[in-house]
């Protein structure tokens, strides 16, 4: 494999942990009005990703700025030609960061409501338009003969890239529902809660995907390209999202949880193995021949290998230590009365 | 307003929010890692550190969460607003931004919540480590991000094939005279910053006889602090300002205002009124040999002129295009980031003189205090002038002598960018708002505020051991 590809993949990686990981802390601030119903149910919600959340955020920082130094012209044009999209994930992303903050600076309760609508707002705004960004990319924009794209936001929202954006909208929404059912004590009426709306967004999600991957297959010819087994991930993604339901019914929560990851991984790598089957990493929705392909778009060898040894030195460094930080904080958590006294 | 100005002016205005947060946050954190390393050798014996690390631990966090969300703006903004940039540069540019993220990014953004959150999970030495790695971490950060800034005003280590610039040489880029000594300067800034924003809180807490012990104790670490990041700026801002006359002549032209070429031995003009229509100074007050001295550290160096370096420039990198940057705003930034910078460094030494001369000066030095308390907001003022003083002096170069700025600009369209700027600085606004009302608020509590009154990240209470993360003012003693 050539260094290229290597990139190409480790994007793939980056952008799949991110989703893996903020999809959950992303998911339990969406669900957070439907399951808390008084401050210390919403603490402890909080509570439950309070140490991780910023720790998974900078997986987009680092998605993003691999993709800049390994693909200068993709990282550009995908920005560039998407940046009404963009813009509103910034500012979502804004809110919500300083929400967790300063939620619990000022001890009022319309204060703290106002908070709580940005984290909320912060989470299902940016997990729809992800959708809406990994839609586009197997889409495509228009680009034109400079690599720059054009288009309104006409182009950007098609049916497609809305299925998309409801799909991973509702499948973080999911995931969130059963990371709380590892984080919470089993013993809780919010862990009951949090059952149900594992039950509940999971039929959803499943709705959502389905119309995503039908779209895919009709109009996208999502996996035409997918070599012998073009079935293989549309069908683990189901059989994934399949086993989540037995799972909770089983009442086995880290099952439950691991299959909603898994089927976040899945449909991530389909986006990116459709891109890397056709050879591009942005189609051009005015001409194929105009289309960004792997190879114009990469650095130079020298970047790609200089960027390879600080990946091959730091990539296993960081995820050993995020690994380590969910070690520590793995006790469940349970809404206690004195938390808000305590003052933390 | 063409895309070019707005994207210009959207990127100043994300720049200058995302610094105005993490010049406090990146040297705050290295005093924080000192306090609590002085907490760690005196635990079991004295509260005092823990009670000074937890009261601006609290202040700290504050405002690392809007650090890090503005650090997304910065980093997107690059595809989103210069593509055409990103495009140029990626191969060499993406580089030290990748290297930012992974190196340190992760490093702060995971320890910052081990080290609060972690309180009773972790035993003291990882804790105390956990905080060195995000002082550790913070620095990381913030050379590579000036490495990369550095790169765009001297470029080095490339070769333009086509329409990129590709990497060469990476040594030559990590070892860019210009990174270092910008490093240094934005260190000793950063230093400043930090240092002068726990002598205002001190002081204004020793004026009001509140925690003594904590307060003349952090005082004094802050002092050393501040004194340390003044000299520093200082002597890194020198070599910086007399290293731009070699490779960017026209900004120190500018910083001087100084139309045509000096004599030797050059005059420094102090203050002066400009015509830029004209191409001239109307009015100047001058000082002789001080621009010799300035320039080369002697008493007859001269030094080039705007309009001379305009016609060499137009040889050099194309007729048709006026080089000289907006001469006011570099040559009156400039001026003010240098007299914050003095009176700054005067305040400091002048706390370490009262510390000297006798026992309680320092403490009891009323004036003294309430000067500390003013000159609060100064730091700030100087790095944005700073800012600008660098940047604007720049122009119309985005990478100096390779791409202008409209040359690097995306292809969107005024309606996006415009509406883009106006939601940023919505958020801008409110943030910077709520940011100064809550650190304002958090400061003026001071250490003996009841924990219920000082809230911070919210609180899980773990299997029920009672055991919520702590805030740390003193719950068990």
């Amino acid at each position: 494999m050539d260094l290229v590809d290597l990139w190409f993949w480790l994007i793939a990686l980056t952008f799949t942990l991110y989703f893996f990981l903020e999809g959950f802390d992303f998911g339990v601030d969406a669900l957070r009005p439907l399951i808390a119903k008084d401050e210390s149910e919403e603490r402890a919600l909080t509570g439950t990703i309070g140490p991780f959340w910023d720790g998974n955020e900078v997986w987009v920082i680092a998605a993003a700025g691999v993709m800049f130094s390994t693909f200068p012209v993709w990282y550009g044009a995908l920005f560039s030609g998407l940046y009404p999209v963009f813009v509103v994930i910034l500012l979502a992303l804004l809110l919500r960061g300083v929400s967790f903050e300063y939620r619990n600076q000022v001890d009022s309760q319309r204060w703290r409501d106002v908070w709580d609508w940005m984290s909320f707002l912060g989470s299902i705004v940016p997990s729809f338009l992800w959708g809406v960004v990994m839609a586009k990319i197997i889409e495509g924009m228009p680009v034109r003969d400079d690599q720059t794209v054009g288009g309104g936001l006409g182009d950007v929202f098609t049916p497609f890239a809305l299925a998309g954006g409801a799909a991973t909208l509702l499948l973080f929404v999911l995931h969130g529902a059963n990371f709380l059912l590892l984080r919470l004590h089993t013993d809780t009426v919010l862990y009951r809660r949090a059952r149900t709306m594992a039950f509940v967004w999971g039929a959803l999600a499943t709705v959502a995907i389905l119309v995503f991957v039908i779209q895919g297959y009709v109009t996208e010819g999502l996996f035409e390209d997918f070599g012998v087994l073009p079935w293989l991930f549309p069908a683990a993604a189901f059989l994934t999202l399949a086993s989540i339901w037995l799972a909770l019914v089983t009442r086995r929560d880290v099952l439950a949880f691991v299959m909603s990851g898994l089927t976040i991984v899945f449909a991530t790598m389909t986006v990116f193995i459709a891109l890397f089957t056709r050879g591009v990493v942005l189609p051009s929705t005015i001409s194929d021949d105009l289309s960004l392909t792997l190879e114009e778009t990469a650095s130079e060898p020298y970047t790609l290998e200089l960027m390879t040894w600080v990946g091959a030195i730091f990539l296993p460094l960081i995820i050993g230590y995020q690994i380590w930080n969910y070690y520590v904080f793995r006790e469940r958590v349970r809404p206690d009365e004195g938390a808000l006294d305590r003052g933390y | 307003m063409d895309v070019v100005d707005l994207s210009r002016f959207q990127f100043a205005s994300t720049s200058i929010f995302h610094f105005f947060f993490v010049s406090l946050t990146v040297g705050l954190a290295f005093l924080i890692a000192v306090m609590e390393t002085f907490a760690y050798f005196r635990r079991g014996r004295s509260t005092v550190y823990d009670r000074m690390s937890s009261f601006f631990g609290h202040l700290f966090l504050i405002n690392f969460a809007v650090g890090v969300v503005t650090g997304i703006v910065q980093e997107f903004q690059f595809g989103m607003n210069w593509s055409e940039y990103s495009e140029f540069v990626g191969n060499i540019f993406g580089v030290p931004l990748a290297l930012e993220v992974l190196m340190a990014f992760f490093l702060e953004s995971t320890f910052i919540g081990l080290w609060w959150f972690g309180k009773d999970r972790l035993k003291p030495w990882m804790r105390l480590g956990a905080i060195w790695l995000v002082a550790i971490g913070t620095q990381i950060s913030m050379f590579w991000i000036v490495l990369a800034n550095a790169w765009m005003h001297h470029p080095v280590g490339y070769e333009v094939v086509g329409d990129r610039a590709l990497l060469t040489d990476f040594s030559a880029v990590v070892f860019n005279p210009k990174a270092w000594l910008y490093s240094l300067h934005v260190q000793g800034s950063a230093w400043t910053v930090a240092g002068f924003f726990v002598l205002a809180i001190s002081a204004y807490h020793l004026l009001r006889k509140h925690d003594v012990d904590v307060f003349s104790r952090a005082l004094r670490l802050a002092l050393v602090f501040a004194a340390v990041g003044t000299v520093f700026s200082a002597a890194s801002g020198h070599t910086a300002a007399q290293y731009a006359r070699e490779d960017q002549p026209m900004k120190f032209a500018a910083m001087e205002a100084q139309w045509e070429d000096s004599g030797s031995p050059a005059p420094w003009s102090a203050l002066a009124l400009i015509d830029e229509e004209r191409r001239e100074n109307t009015w100047s007050l001058e000082i002789p040999y001080v621009g010799s001295i300035l320039a080369e550290n002697n008493l007859s160096a001269s030094y080039r002129g705007l309009n001379s370096l305009n016609e060499e420039y137009q040889e050099l990198y194309g007729e048709g295009r006026d080089y000289i940057p907006p001469v006011t705003w570099v040559y009156w930034s400039f001026r003010i980031m240098v007299g914050i910078g003095v009176l700054l460094m005067g305040a400091a030494f002048a706390g370490l003189f009262l510390w000297w001369r006798r026992r309680g000066a320092l403490d009891g030095t009323r004036w003294y205090l309430r000067a500390l308390v003013l000159l609060l907001p100064l730091p700030w003022i100087a790095n944005f002038t700073g800012w600008m003083t660098t940047e604007m002096g720049r122009q119309p170069f985005m990478v100096y002598g390779l791409l202008t700025v409209d040359e690097g600009v995306s292809a969107n369209s005024v309606t996006e960018v415009l509406t883009g700027l106006v939601g940023l600085w919505v958020v801008y606004l409110g943030l910077i708002g709520l940011d100064i009302y809550l650190l304002t608020k958090t400061a003026k509590a001071g250490t003996h505020k009841p924990d219920a009154e000082i809230l911070a990240a919210p609180a899980p209470d773990y299997e029920g051991t009672g055991v919520g993360g702590p805030v740390g003012y003193d719950r068990e003693r």
